[in-house]
């Protein structure tokens, strides 16, 4: 699955960078950090409800390619930005955590969770 | 490389936004350095850890890194409050951070657990009261 069909399938907007062809082979969805910092999987995208930068600095230490923001939820433009330097996509979808999760599981990607 | 690259870090204790940009900093050397990208992660998560602990329980503190040929030496130290009980902390889920640092997605007890998953060795010495050191060794194979 690629950045651009998660895009599609959560109906979701882009906040920031434009690279949509990067390949996502799992997801994790969680607002502990120290929960997504535990497990270490190549691709990921990472699904949450906070929009603080330490977001960014988590999928960053993961080498996360795209974070999905729900419910609606758009971080600050220095947030933002932290993301451009990374070259980490930013999106948001209106659909809550769980229905999020359970769209993206549905269209056939899995849990970075998994061993 | 042959010769060792040491980087030195003082880390803020009041800023929160902040905290992590001594792990990405190191992250940036380990790439250009050409470490193993599974090497510079595993290095990155340990630190970035820490240096969340170091401004969550501790005030901040410093950390040292040594990056030698076969091995990278990490060094974590505060004058914060101290550890009472190692083993306590060492497990998973066992927390002691305040709820707003919960609020920001940390203080879930991984802390810890996850610098001894992603590191070869780690070693913690605390004195309550006085601080504490944390060394960890990762080793680049």
């Amino acid at each position: 699955m690629t950045v651009n069909d998660i895009k599609n399938i959560l109906d979701a907007e882009i906040i920031c960078c434009d690279d949509l062809e990067k390949e996502v082979h799992t997801a994790c969805g969680s607002d502990m950090m120290s929960d997504v910092l535990a497990f270490v999987k190549d691709q990921s995208v990472l699904l949450t409800g906070l929009i603080n930068p330490q977001v960014i600095r988590t999928a960053e230490m993961m080498d996360m390619v795209c974070i999905v923001f729900v419910r609606g939820k758009e971080p600050d433009e220095s947030t933002a930005q932290l993301a451009k330097d990374h070259g980490i996509v930013l999106l948001k979808t209106t659909h809550r955590m769980f229905t999020a999760c359970g769209l993206l599981y549905a269209n056939g990607l899995r849990g970075s969770c998994d061993e | 490389m042959g010769e060792t690259i040491k980087l030195h870090y003082e880390v803020p204790g009041d800023d929160f936004t902040r905290a992590g940009e001594a792990s990405s900093n190191v992250k940036k050397v380990l790439k250009q350095l050409g470490i193993p990208p599974q090497i510079t992660r595993k290095v990155a998560i340990s630190l970035y850890e820490g240096e969340i602990n170091m401004v969550i329980h501790a005030n901040g503190g410093h950390i040292d890194v040594e990056i030698a040929d076969n091995v990278i030496n990490l060094s974590l130290k505060d004058d914060g409050p101290g550890i009472p009980d190692i083993s306590l902390a060492m497990k998973e889920g066992w927390s002691t951070a305040p709820d707003n640092v919960r609020s920001l997605g940390f203080g879930a007890g991984m802390g810890l657990p996850n610098m001894k998953k992603y590191t070869d060795e780690m070693r913690i010495e605390s004195v309550v009261g006085k601080g504490t050191d944390i060394f960890m060794k990762v080793y680049i194979k």
